[in-house]
């Protein structure tokens, strides 16, 4: 075993229920009451004690739980770690005893060189050039959402009508989706991730999407129309079912991720109004505030790796088989790499946040999220100089369920005569 | 200062182009990075060394020459 501090460092609150060094521990989940931006607290203990440290999964596997930046940033980008959901133990109770393989298309859950086939191929569809040229149609359908809240006034929930649409409306016109099919979709995204439907749910949820898919997958292989599902149908050597799963795949990671970036990035916001107003005071803070958000709320704030070889990493032995856990929320708070790291600092160079992941399978879709945000937060602070909630914030109905986090719906109202 | 790229390693994330689009940018067929200047003038290094730092797949490498 290796030599471990036996006590915490003394300026380190001591939380009731640590547990000693030696034993293992689980996965906090609960995020401390009235804050709904923070981490679970005993995150910060864990990270500060031991950033590697052994954790007991709810099958019984004894595996790792990583919450330092520093060592959370290599596990990403090192290729021993797996992403095959086959070898992974779970880290939170209720979900199935083993997952089955990544389905045709999940390039999530896949490693060299299966992951990179379809990494390759898409990767030049999401640069970064090709994501700004579609900045004026971001700013096309933001300023149309936009407009139909102002003409319905106030209250409005954010949610349904400015933060799914945009990004939807956005994933839908690249992949080539009918924009008829989007609510569907939503639907049926929304059960994929939440925790709280059995994985059959899941499973269910995702093959309509993949039925609906595949559909139209047929289609634009007889009739190749201007967008990304038909040029990967024309050179992109994949089977039928491939590209569905591909399509499908693209689609609810565009669905269900922006849009609770921009809900809770409204909510962070207005629950901090000196940030608030040094943004709308200086234009030229929005890309930094958008990073800022993304570390601030790291809204996929948990991610799991298998060992496929004996990984020596913090002077801990981890073994070939054993799963990892890597808390992103809690890297994101590392006060070694963000000073001062729980506060909402738009003033703050945020880069280097591991909000879109790292190594291999960091974020294919980053660049577009970026662009939708960067356009959507500052559009919707100017057309609405006196945005505020229309509830109470302890009434902001919190995500705590979803593999991605955020809120399910975001009341706010804003004076209507000022409105513009 | 004297930059190389590993295309093999590049994972077309768009970081290097991102942070130091002046150095780096991005090949629009398969989205893998491209050495728009390999030893960049001073007042680019420092987003030059960002943009090694950050890059998800170790793909860029700063060879430092000891004066500029
Ligand atoms: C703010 C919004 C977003 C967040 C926070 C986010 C987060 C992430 C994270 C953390 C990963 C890495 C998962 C892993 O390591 O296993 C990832 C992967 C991915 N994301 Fe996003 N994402 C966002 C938006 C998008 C969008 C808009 C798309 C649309 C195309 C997208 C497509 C993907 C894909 C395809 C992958 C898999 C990449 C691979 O495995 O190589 N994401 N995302
Ligand atoms: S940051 Fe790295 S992985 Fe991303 S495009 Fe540049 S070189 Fe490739």
């Amino acid at each position: 075993m290796q030599q471990q501090p036996s006590t915490p460092p003394p300026t380190e609150p001591t939380l009731p229920a640590a547990a000693p060094l030696s034993e293992p521990v689980t996965l906090p989940t609960t995020r401390p009451t009235g804050c709904p931006f923070d981490p679970p607290a005993e995150l910060a203990q864990l990270r500060e004690e031991q950033p590697l440290r052994r954790m007991q999964y709810p099958d019984g596997h004894l595996g790792w739980l990583a919450t330092g930046h520093s060592v959370v940033r290599s596990i990403l980008a090192d290729s021993r770690f797996s992403s095959r959901y086959e070898l992974m133990h779970l880290p939170l109770p209720g979900g199935p005893g083993e997952l089955p393989p990544a389905p045709p298309g999940d390039m999530s859950g896949l490693d060299a060189p299966e992951h990179t086939r379809y990494r390759r191929l898409l990767m030049g569809k999401f640069t970064v050039r090709r994501m700004r040229e579609l900045t004026a149609r971001v700013e096309e359908i933001t300023a149309e959402h936009l407009d139909a809240m102002e003409r319905r006034g106030g209250p409005v929930d954010l949610v349904t009508a400015f933060a799914q649409p945009v990004p939807a409306l956005m994933i839908c016109e690249l992949l080539g989706v009918p924009a008829a099919d989007r609510d569907i979709f939503q639907r049926h995204t929304a059960a994929v991730t939440d925790q709280s439907t059995t994985l059959e749910d899941q499973m269910a949820a995702y093959t309509a999407i993949q039925e609906i898919i595949h559909g139209l997958v047929l289609a634009k292989r007889a009739r190749p129309t201007d967008d990304l599902l038909s040029d990967l149908a024309q050179d992109g050597g994949l089977t039928d079912e491939e590209l569905a799963g591909v399509g499908a795949f693209l689609l609810g990671a565009g669905l269900d991720t922006t849009a609770n970036m921009l809900a809770l990035g409204t909510f962070a916001l207005l629950s901090n109004p000196d940030q608030l107003a040094a943004l709308r005071s200086d234009s030229g803070l929005a890309d930094q505030t958008v990073e800022e958000l993304m570390r601030y709320l790291t809204i996929a704030d948990t991610g799991i790796r298998a060992a496929l070889e004996d990984v020596e990493l913090e002077g801990q032995l981890i073994k070939a088989g054993e799963t990892v856990t890597v808390s992103i929320q809690a890297a994101n708070r590392d006060p070694k790499r963000f000073p001062e790291p729980d506060a909402l600092d738009v003033h703050r160079k945020a880069t280097g946040h591991l909000s879109f992941g790292h190594g291999a399978h960091q974020c294919l879709g980053q660049q577009l999220a970026r662009v939708e945000m960067r356009v959507a937060f500052p559009a919707l602070l100017t057309r609405f100089p006196t945005l505020r909630l229309a509830v109470a914030p302890e009434d902001v109905p919190l995500r705590t369920r979803s593999n991605i986090y955020g809120v399910h719906r975001l009341p706010v109202t804003w004076d209507q005569e000022s409105g513009r | 200062m004297k930059l190389s790229v590993d295309r093999e390693r590049c994972c077309g994330a768009g970081m290097c182009a991102l942070t130091a689009p002046e150095v780096f940018d991005q090949d629009d067929e398969d989205g893998r990075v491209l050495l728009r200047d390999p030893q960049p003038p001073h007042r680019h290094h420092a987003a030059a060394r960002e943009a090694a730092a950050i890059c998800p797949a170790a793909a860029i490498t700063v060879i430092e020459a000891r004066e500029t």
